[in-house]
């Protein structure tokens, strides 16, 4: 039986466009099937917009990639209809130690909050999301949704003319043309449309290397994430050791700057480390074994015309912290509602200048945090050393300095302060977390949770407050979503959502993030921040 | 939190009583020690004032940069 990754998913097979004498127009054209465009064609066919995603591959991805998926995507991909098989497949972790020198100095539960449906993160391969995702649609276009996944279609020219698009696209049998009114770029850091495109990627490259290793084994280590400084294995560089499912283990080893790449993979020189750092006794087998330099780096806008950048098309991270695909998945997020809006006529192009406003925040948010770890990681000078290790050596007796130590701060959603879909916060007495910008937390709800009641479109939800059942601005409607504070017997939502406030009403946008919140219900009120939110104020 | 200014004028009770002590702690240790006490001594420093404020002055005026940097920080 062949791997999942070595199986092609969506082989290629010839489509009718094709033979088509004028080439076919498409509404929404994704270029690459990786976790971003796979997310982006099921949102958008969801919500019931015309979709064709193509990848120069037929299968999933390869080699070592992300493992580690957090709570926002998740709660992201449960609105897709995707996060339970990932969350049965991945494994669930919260406890981690951190090693400095030949010592433990100490070990950490991530504590997550009680009362969200998700949990902090799962680890699982992403060859494995990818292939949950594909499943998904292929779910999907078995029911009639509006969406295509093209194997072995390679973009290899992209011109705007005045109807639109115009798409070159090769396949085994020859190339042929498309048209598409919009294109969402996910063809990845290397992105051959950016290219094509002639669009800057400008960043930092971080001078080291990596060896990255995914080794089956029996080995009686426990699910945590284990991060080594110094360690007597790997003298002068860091380790990571964090079980995936199906008894695959991710081992990052830090190598340095000048180091034989080729020589590094070698099995004869991987083995003996690998060796040393999990014990004589423990048997292994090489799943993948790669050596990677780190960079980050970030477009200067992510939409250009009718051409869309999202995930690492537009932005790139190192892995620590890993904000690559959880990012890329809140670009995607953030963006199929507005452009789904735009395709219905219901909002102006002009919506789209938020999707940059708000996606460039996340990018520098995520490039600011995986720097810093990056730097307390592998410091570049004398003194960061000094500073890095005595933080370490601190660590180990007081529990100031833990806070301190960076092997990765894991990704949590941004908070859009100063959005242009905002509207001034009016709820008085309410905590923080959910303010305008916030992405809404989940809190329980009975036997279910919040955020599978607001699912997607624009919800007016109210607790212990009156309003209409719906409200309308501009040909968009809020369905309203009646809570009361007793509805939840814990008390989360209440403290989530009312702090020291006796009621509330939110208005809350179709990726769950708040666009505006009251302590009464009022028509003009909630009217106008419907349109405010939709990009006509 | 109540941000206090950075306190530049006298206030160690027993200055040499204290300058002896602090070079006492580094006594018999190599430069690589001493760099890595006086690392660990910041730290738990820093954490004591807590106040991000009267920190941000002090590395100013350890940068001999003056008052007018600190009001420029970020
Ligand atoms: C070692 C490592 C560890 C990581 N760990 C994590 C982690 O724990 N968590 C996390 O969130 N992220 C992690 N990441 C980052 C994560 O892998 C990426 O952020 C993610 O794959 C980006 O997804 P994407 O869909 O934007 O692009 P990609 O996954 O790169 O997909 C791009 C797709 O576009 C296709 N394509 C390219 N050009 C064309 C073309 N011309 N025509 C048609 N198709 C095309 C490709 O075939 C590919 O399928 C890690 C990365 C590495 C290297």
């Amino acid at each position: 039986m062949g791997r999942i990754f070595e199986t092609p998913l969506y082989p290629y097979s010839r489509s009718p466009d094709q033979d088509a004498v004028v080439p076919a127009r498409h509404r929404v054209v994704v270029v690459g099937a990786g976790p971003v465009g796979l997310a982006t064609a099921i949102d958008l066919a969801m919500q019931g917009i015309e979709v064709l995603l193509l990848d120069e591959n037929d299968r999933v991805s390869w080699g070592s990639r992300a493992i580690c998926f957090a709570k926002r995507p998740l709660e992201i991909l449960d609105r897709l209809g995707a996060a339970q098989r990932m969350v049965d497949k991945g494994v669930v972790w919260q406890l981690g130690k951190v090693f400095f020198g030949d010592r433990q100095v100490y070990d950490f539960n991530l504590l997550a909050e009680d009362g969200h449906r998700r949990p902090a993160f799962i680890n699982l391969q992403q060859y494995h999301f990818e292939s949950l995702l594909c499943e998904r649609i292929f779910e999907m276009k078995a029911a009639d949704a509006p969406v295509d996944l093209r194997g072995r279609n390679s973009v290899t020219n992209i011109t705007e003319q005045e109807f639109g698009l115009e798409l070159d696209v090769d396949t085994p049998e020859g190339p042929y043309k498309l048209r598409a009114d919009w294109l969402i770029a996910c063809d990845g850091a290397g992105s051959p449309i950016r290219k094509m495109m002639g669009l800057d990627f400008p960043g930092q490259v971080f001078e080291d290397n990596f060896l990255i290793a995914d080794v089956v084994m029996d080995g009686d280590f426990p699910t945590e994430r284990w991060f080594w400084f110094d360690p007597p294995f790997n003298r002068g560089q860091s380790a990571l050791l964090h079980k995936q499912p199906d008894g695959v283990w991710r081992i990052d080893l830090q190598l340095g700057w000048n180091i034989d790449r080729e020589a590094a993979v070698k099995p004869e020189n991987v083995i003996p480390r690998l060796r040393a750092m999990l014990g004589e006794g423990v048997k292994f087998d090489l799943e993948w074994v790669s050596v990677y330099t780190f960079q980050c780096r970030r477009m200067e806008r992510f939409r250009h015309g009718r051409v869309i950048f999202a995930g690492d098309s537009a932005h790139q991270v190192s892995p620590f912290g890993a904000r690559g695909a959880n990012s890329g998945l809140q670009d995607s997020d953030n963006l199929c509602w507005k452009l789904a809006l735009i395709c219905e006529g219901k909002a102006p192009e002009s919506l789209l200048d938020s999707y940059d406003a708000e996606r460039l925040q996340g990018a520098e948010e995520n490039i600011l945090n995986s720097t810093r770890s990056t730097d307390f990681i592998t410091p570049k000078t004398e003194v960061s050393r000094i500073f890095r290790d005595a933080v370490l050596d601190l660590s180990a007796d007081h529990a100031f300095a833990r806070p301190l130590v960076n092997s990765g701060r894991l990704s949590v959603p941004c908070v859009h302060d100063g959005s242009p879909l905002n509207t001034a916060d009016a709820l008085p007495g309410a905590p923080a977390r959910t303010r305008p910008g916030a992405p809404c937390t989940d809190a329980p709800l009975g036997e279910g949770f919040l955020l599978d009641r607001l699912g997607g479109g624009f919800v007016l939800m109210t607790i212990d407050a009156e309003s209409p059942d719906q409200v309308a601005a501009g040909g968009i409607t809020a369905r309203r979503l009646a809570l009361r504070a007793g509805d939840d017997a814990t008390g989360a939502l209440a403290a989530r959502y009312l702090g020291a406030a006796a009621q509330g009403v939110y208005l809350v946008r179709p990726d769950q993030i708040v666009a505006a919140r009251w302590a009464a219900f009022d028509q003009a009120s909630v009217q106008a921040a419907l349109l405010r939110a939709t990009g006509r104020a | 939190m109540k941000m206090a200014k950075l306190i530049t004028t006298p206030n160690l009770p027993d200055p040499d009583g204290f300058y002896e002590e602090l070079l006492a702690a580094h006594d018999g240790l190599s430069k690589a020690e001493s760099d890595a006490l006086n690392a660990r001594l910041i730290l738990l420093l820093a954490n004591h004032i807590g106040d991000l404020q009267a920190l941000r002055q002090a590395l100013a005026a350890a940068r001999r940069e003056g008052p007018e940097a600190e009001l420029k920080a970020p």
